[in-house]
């Protein structure tokens, strides 16, 4: 087959999927910019043209200033912890040992439960009352007396942290240990032979098989962290004080229970185009490394 | 051939159906309620159940959120085109949904007897200038919750009668180390926290909104924030009551571990059910407390209603369910757990018997009850002021501060 009709032909098998995007992605897009120019509501009429009077008016606000610096620390402390915790998770999976394989599959149970269940799990454990959290740090007599974990604004973003990365942790443990099972058993052992210790055969023989995949892993976590919303919906609603209140929980509070639909595009849209940025980032970052490694 | 068939049958099918339904004269109509609190989703359901059982042509179809999600789930299905054809609704919202359009005018449909016969105050929940945008479902108003035995044993003779005296009991008991902090409320940054400090505004007999601009950031306003602060500060208040929404407080209070709690008359059948709660038995209600030379005690409104969406298809139908929910009949029946809405249960010992306590509690309380402001901005104005709230209660910033950054950003 020539090149030329491959590309018609792959261009026509594509083509269903590219409709549906359009549908789906595209369409929304352009209708949600339009919208953020505008001053409507989210039921009623379609509101006045304002120009880029709501993106101003947000980027100003020190409300949005501030879920700015809360959502780029949850997202970069979370993500940088599900990392480490992750391929420390493979490491350990991919060694021999009994009982492996029910480890491995008691692993993925986290990351398999609905966000919403895990976010309620987590708020039974961190009770200020009854939680399980408080009664094994007293009885452990590191605690003298019960706190209120999800109620102080120095503890609760980390508290939600925590929850976070328990839940997703397994998904980059999951990718490094497909990752480490493509890492050749005769390298391995030859690097033994060469005597080099644990940690340098992870940094010169391991880590190069992993870095590829554990970029992919890197954005797609960065990405769901910074948009986060259910989990921290679930736990504090934003609070106490606001301090856990992120963009994502911003945007529905200004589009949905406000009611200001255009407002609430132009924050949506000043998110998509931060995760943007974010993404084309990595992308690069991902070519470069995979440049050098080959 | 084998698909021309299908298609055949498949056609066959649909017409069978349409024709069944029509047969039937069948009316589905979508419902939307609140899955906690005052009725309990059970209830809801067998009312439904006798409903369609009187009315086999109508169809109900049940949906169930948590108060949390009710209104954005309500606005998110009208802005959606529609869905549902009846909506629970909080007293907060008749300004927003009536400006918006989200639910009818129903006016017209309203009898003169049923005028006559619900609590005057009932309708408040229910009206947006002049107009009934649908029936009180739910009477409910926050009442004040005593642990019977911890009080005789620090040898307290009657409940407070005002929210300082409240203070010197609490403190009286936890100096005689009957409890480290005595009293639980629902202090998360949600409308729940908006609920207590409502009341506490009424005590104090201060104003949300006066003229179209806030008026929370002095006097009555100011008075109630400053109230909670000190109590929180004192350690007489539960700590984690900042995080706590109502049914946090039952589980303290039925645990034992609350002298005093503020809540919902729900509260009361619940914490006397010696199947869940450790204090059966010694549950005391009284109307919340006053404020020595200002009032003798003080009520939030936090009744909801049911109403017709501007959406629906079938809104004889739907006002058909909404009457047969909200009539006398049905509202004695499930007293238990949500008092009714007709002035003349009160004196049907159908209704009273085994709860005169919360009885007697209602007489004052629902006589008394204050309304949170009516206003289309509504839910902005209850976000800066549960953040203002948890400001002060943290410590970050003073009642003063906290309240004049909540009237700026109040949206009014």
């Amino acid at each position: 087959m020539s090149g030329t009709s491959m590309t018609t032909r792959a261009w026509f098998l594509m083509l269903p999927l590219l409709v549906v995007m359009v549908a789906v992605i595209g369409w929304p897009l352009v209708d949600t910019v339009g919208l953020s120019f505008t001053d409507a509501k989210l039921v009623g009429t379609g509101g006045n043209f304002v120009g880029i009077d709501n993106y101003a008016k947000m980027l100003a606000n020190s409300n949005f200033q501030r879920t700015l610096i809360t959502t780029a620390w949850f997202a970069i402390v979370s993500v940088a912890a599900e990392m480490v915790l992750g391929v420390l998770a493979a490491l350990l999976l991919n060694q021999d040992f009994k009982g492996r394989g029910v480890l491995r599959a008691l692993m993925i149970l986290p990351w398999a439960l609905p966000t919403v269940v895990n976010a309620t799990l987590w708020r039974l454990i961190y009770n200020p009352e009854y939680g399980a959290l408080n009664a094994a740090l007293t009885q452990l007599g590191l605690l003298d007396a019960y706190r209120s974990w999800l109620g102080e604004p120095g503890t609760a973003l980390t508290a939600l942290i925590v929850a976070d990365c328990w839940k997703n942790f397994p998904l980059v443990a999951l990718i490094a240990l497909a990752a480490l099972q493509a890492v050749p058993r005769d390298i391995t052992a030859a690097s033994l032979v060469d005597g080099a210790g644990p940690f340098k055969r992870f940094r010169f023989v391991i880590l190069p098989y992993l870095v590829g995949p554990l970029m992919v892993a890197l954005v797609l976590r960065t990405i769901e962290a910074f948009k986060v919303f259910d989990i921290i919906w679930v736990m504090t609603r934003g609070g106490p004080a606001n301090s856990t209140r992120t963009l994502s929980i911003l945007v529905y509070q200004e589009a949905f229970s406000f009611q200001r639909a255009g407002s609430g595009a132009s924050l949506a849209l000043i998110v998509t185009l931060l995760v943007t940025v974010l993404a084309a980032a990595y992308a690069a970052l991902v070519r470069k490394t995979a440049g050098s490694a080959t | 051939m084998l698909k021309s068939l299908n298609k055949t049958l498949l056609g066959a099918a649909l017409i069978g159906v349409s024709f069944a339904s029509h047969a039937l004269a069948e009316t589905t109509i979508n419902a939307l309620f609140m899955a906690q609190a005052a009725y309990s989703e059970a209830d809801v359901r067998a009312m439904t159940d006798a409903f369609t059982k009187a009315n086999p042509d109508v169809k109900v179809n049940l949906e169930f959120v948590p108060y949390e999600g009710l209104h954005d789930k309500t606005v998110l299905a009208q802005g959606s085109g529609g869905g549902y054809d009846v909506v629970l609704f909080d007293v907060i919202w008749p300004a927003e949904y009536a400006t918006n359009k989200v639910l009818v005018d129903v006016s017209s449909r309203m009898s003169d007897d049923t005028k006559k016969n619900v609590l005057p105050g009932a309708w408040t929940t229910v009206q947006y200038d002049g107009k009934y945008y649908g029936m009180p479902w739910i009477l409910d108003t926050k009442y004040l919750f005593y642990n019977k035995e911890i009080l005789e044993k620090a040898g307290i003779k009657t409940p407070p009668k005002t929210w300082d005296e409240l203070n010197e009991q609490a403190k009286t008991i936890k100096d005689k180390g009957l409890l480290a902090t005595p009293i639980a409320w629902s202090w998360s940054q949600a409308e729940a926290a908006i609920c207590d400090y409502a009341t506490l505004v009424s005590a104090y007999k201060g104003d949300f909104i006066k003229d179209g601009k806030p008026d929370f950031q002095t006097g009555g306003g100011l008075d109630a924030l400053k109230y909670m602060v000190t109590s929180y500060k004192s350690g007489l208040t539960n700590p984690n009551s900042k995080e706590f929404l109502e049914e946090d407080v039952r589980k303290v209070f039925e645990n034992g571990d609350a002298a005093f709690a503020l809540n919902w008359t729900y509260m009361y059948n619940m914490a006397n059910d010696p199947k869940d709660s450790k204090v059966a038995g010694k549950v005391g209600v009284v109307p919340a407390p006053g404020v020595a030379g200002k009032s003798d005690a003080s009520a939030v409104n936090g009744s909801m209603g049911l109403g017709i969406t501007s959406a629906s298809k079938h809104p004889d139908e739907a006002w058909k369910y909404i009457s047969f929910m909200t009539s006398q009949a049905t509202q004695n029946q499930y007293a238990k757990l949500s008092l009714p809405i007709w002035a003349s249960s009160y004196s049907d010992p159908a209704v009273t018997k085994g709860q005169e306590e919360l009885i007697a509690a209602a007489k004052v309380g629902l006589a008394a009850m204050y309304p949170r402001p009516t206003t289309p901005k509504y839910q902005e104005l209850s976000t800066a002021l549960q953040q203002a709230i948890q400001e002060s209660l943290l410590g970050q910033s003073s009642p003063e501060d906290a309240l004049k950054s909540a009237a700026q950003n109040s949206g009014l």
